[in-house]
């Protein structure tokens, strides 16, 4: 059977009941997705950007038979995920970033082995597919040492490499990076690319909270809040819709206090604003309607004795496509008060 | 491992998930029960732990009736305890794999998401426990038989009757595992300590270590529902031929203990069917199947 998409959802929900709430007033339920529909086409990395608590998880459980929807349905493949559980795993394979878990008694090869004869692999396959990834990985040498003796880091690309041996038609990776040092996440980014390379028809469902990630990988990405989806589409065609406004980065230090009656946002021309707070300096990072709003904002500034460290004009990343969508940043920085 | 190889490369086993998983679970049990690595955690749970707790049971019946080592009844308490370790493994042991994998292996999320036939996989599992605890009693018997004058001679023993209640008793003892294993996939806290409590508890009940008969009237229906209690009552009596001073069950001939451990064997085993479908669902649906308490 050959369905249209590889993954598709219809008005997802889920609500988890939380046991025994703290205190009285504590809600009993968390709505973890509210209402999800979407449609991943074959083949391609599709992206899902969202800050911690937005439900990507959650969804990712749902699609790989995990987690039951509370309501609302689920397709993989054409499958349905509460029905279809079988049929479902045989072609899917998932993995989480941040797992250093494992039988820490096997060696890395025990372990793969094992995976590989839970879908059954032939021997030959299986060797080959091991040795391979276990090359690509730069792990080779490691094939004999028992999990338990593996540094977290190469154990999360144990794991990682295990959701491919099997190689399966959808592979649902949550936040893969997750914990990796800067080398081990560009080689597992690395890996990934040239995996769909080589396999132009298999689909890859992606979470991350890091949006220089999505922008690398995807082909597609849809951004998720709050167990809402808020937009889908290409990183460029999302970029394109914060492409009129002009992006400016200030540095200030101090800030200086605002004069009441006198915000950085009523300043004419200040579309949107986000503040973090560094050690050193205030960074202000502001779409405007355009250039010429730019002599505003420095005359605002120095009203309220704000110093100025420096000041940068800078192409729109989908980190702006969040703020325009949510109003504030999608990762989490300490934010001040301008 | 180039045996298992071999057996895993059939394409019998290859085709079934069923199969696959059963094997696997038995490999990956045995890797992980016997850790021949670390031989002195299997000296100390295998071979120690039952030896000394046995001890303790000979001193302290020894002290209660003089003159005990050799009479039947020793050897009724004796084999109790020392074949009881068996039924424990299994009928608590599969609660302790499904704990172990979700928590201190967290590998709940890869074998759930994997082609893997749950219910053939754990009692896999299971039955590796069973295996690796039958070595440790084949040490604590022979111990018995040369320094407490246990009355088991080779030549004695009904090895058909021993072999046949055996496969019965592993039969519904494991789905009796599988249906405790369900319970414990429900339960996230304090999951740890499931399984020493009913160890404990079917010890008493099941007619271990004294006649069931013993027990409180309100209790005694409890041990005649845990296969264990029939097992236990025919292995020793392939063991010792000759009749044991007082017999849990005693009124009972052996063909009608065997006739109800089969009856056993197969409600058990339709059951834990039934009750383990029903509880994978009931855990996905509550979001506990791969769910890690910080413990
Ligand atoms: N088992 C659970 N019980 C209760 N609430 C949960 C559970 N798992 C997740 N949540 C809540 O559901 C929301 C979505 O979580 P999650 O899907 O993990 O988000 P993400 O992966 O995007 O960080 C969060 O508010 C989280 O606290
Ligand atoms: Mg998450």
């Amino acid at each position: 059977m050959t369905a249209n998409y590889a993954i598709e959802t219809y008005d997802l929900k889920r609500i988890y009941k939380i046991r025994g709430p703290k205190r009285k007033d504590d809600p009993a339920e968390r709505v973890a997705l509210g209402g999800v529909s979407l449609q991943v086409a074959r083949g391609g990395l599709f992206g899902l950007l969202g800050p911690n608590g937005a439900g990507k998880t959650t969804l990712i459980k749902i699609l790989s038979t995990l987690l039951l929807p509370s309501s609302g349905r689920a397709l993989v493949d054409g499958l349905d995920v509460t029905k279809d559980v079988t049929e479902i795993r045989r072609r899917i394979s998932m993995v989480s970033g941040g797992e250093t878990s494992g039988f820490g008694l096997l060696t890395v090869e025990e372990n793969l082995w094992m995976f590989a004869r839970f879908y059954g692999l032939e021997n030959a396959d299986a060797k080959r597919r091991i040795d391979e990834m276990l090359e690509v990985v730069g792990i080779a040498d490691r094939r004999r040492t028992k999990i338990a003796d593996l540094s977290t880091g190469l154990r999360q690309k144990m794991n990682f490499i295990r959701g491919f041996i099997s190689d399966p038609d959808i592979i649902f990776l949550d936040e893969p990076t997750l914990g990796l040092d800067v080398t081990a996440a560009r080689d597992v980014r690395e890996f990934v690319k040239r995996w769909l390379r080589q396999n132009p028809d298999r689909t890859i469902l992606l979470t991350t909270h890091y949006m220089a990630e999505a922008d690398e990988l995807c082909d597609r990405l849809a951004i998720i809040d709050s167990g809402k989806l808020l937009v889908e589409d290409t990183p460029a065609g999302l970029k394109k819709r914060v492409q009129d406004e002009a992006m400016f980065v200030l540095k200030v230090a101090p800030l200086g206090k605002p004069v009441e009656g006198d915000r950085i946002e009523d300043v004419p021309g200040v579309q949107r604003l986000a503040v973090t707070d560094h050690d050193a300096h205030v960074e202000l990072t502001m779409a405007l309607t355009g250039e010429d709003a730019l002599p505003g904002v420095l005359a605002h500034l120095s009203r309220r004795g704000a110093g100025l460290v420096s000041l940068e004009k800078r192409e729109p990343t989908l980190e702006d496509v969040f703020i325009q969508l949510v109003g504030r940043r999608l990762t989490e920085a300490a934010g001040v008060e301008a | 491992m180039a045996m298992m190889s071999r057996i895993f490369a059939s394409p019998a086993v290859r085709r079934s998930p069923a199969l696959r998983s059963l094997l696997s679970g038995l490999w990956l049990g045995w890797q992980i029960e016997t850790n021949w690595a670390n031989p002195i955690v299997f000296i100390t749970y295998f071979i120690a732990r039952p030896v000394a707790s046995l001890t303790i049971l000979v001193v302290m019946y020894s002290v209660i009736a003089q003159d005990i080592l050799g009479t039947p009844f020793f050897a009724y308490v004796y084999l109790g305890g020392a074949l009881y370790l068996l039924a424990g493994q299994i009928v608590v042991g599969v609660s302790w794999v499904v704990i172990e994998d979700r928590e201190h292996y967290r590998v709940a999320k890869q074998i759930y998401t994997a082609p893997v036939n749950s219910y053939a996989y754990l009692l896999g599992r299971g039955i590796a426990r069973f295996a690796v605890s039958v070595l440790s009693v084949s040490i604590t018997i022979p111990l018995g038989v040369l320094v407490f004058r246990l009355p088991v001679t080779w030549s004695a023993i009904d090895f058909p009757l021993l072999i046949v209640s055996t496969l019965l008793g592993l039969i519904a003892m494991a789905a009796l595992g599988v249906i405790i294993g369900s319970y414990t996939y429900q339960i996230t806290r304090q999951a740890f300590s499931v399984g020493d409590t009913l160890n404990g508890v079917f010890y008493l009940l099941t007619g271990a270590v004294f006649p069931i008969e013993l027990l409180p009237e309100v209790l005694r229906p409890l041990g005649y529902l845990l296969p264990s209690t029939y097992w236990l009552e025919l292995a020793r009596r392939a063991l010792i031929p000759q009749p044991v001073a007082f017999q849990a069950i005693s009124s009972l001939n052996t063909e009608t203990l065997l006739a109800i451990l089969a009856g056993m064997a197969v409600v058990f085993a339709v059951l834990s069917v039934v009750v383990f479908i029903w509880s994978m669902r009931l855990a996905k649906e509550r979001g506990v199947l791969d769910v890690e308490t910080n413990y």
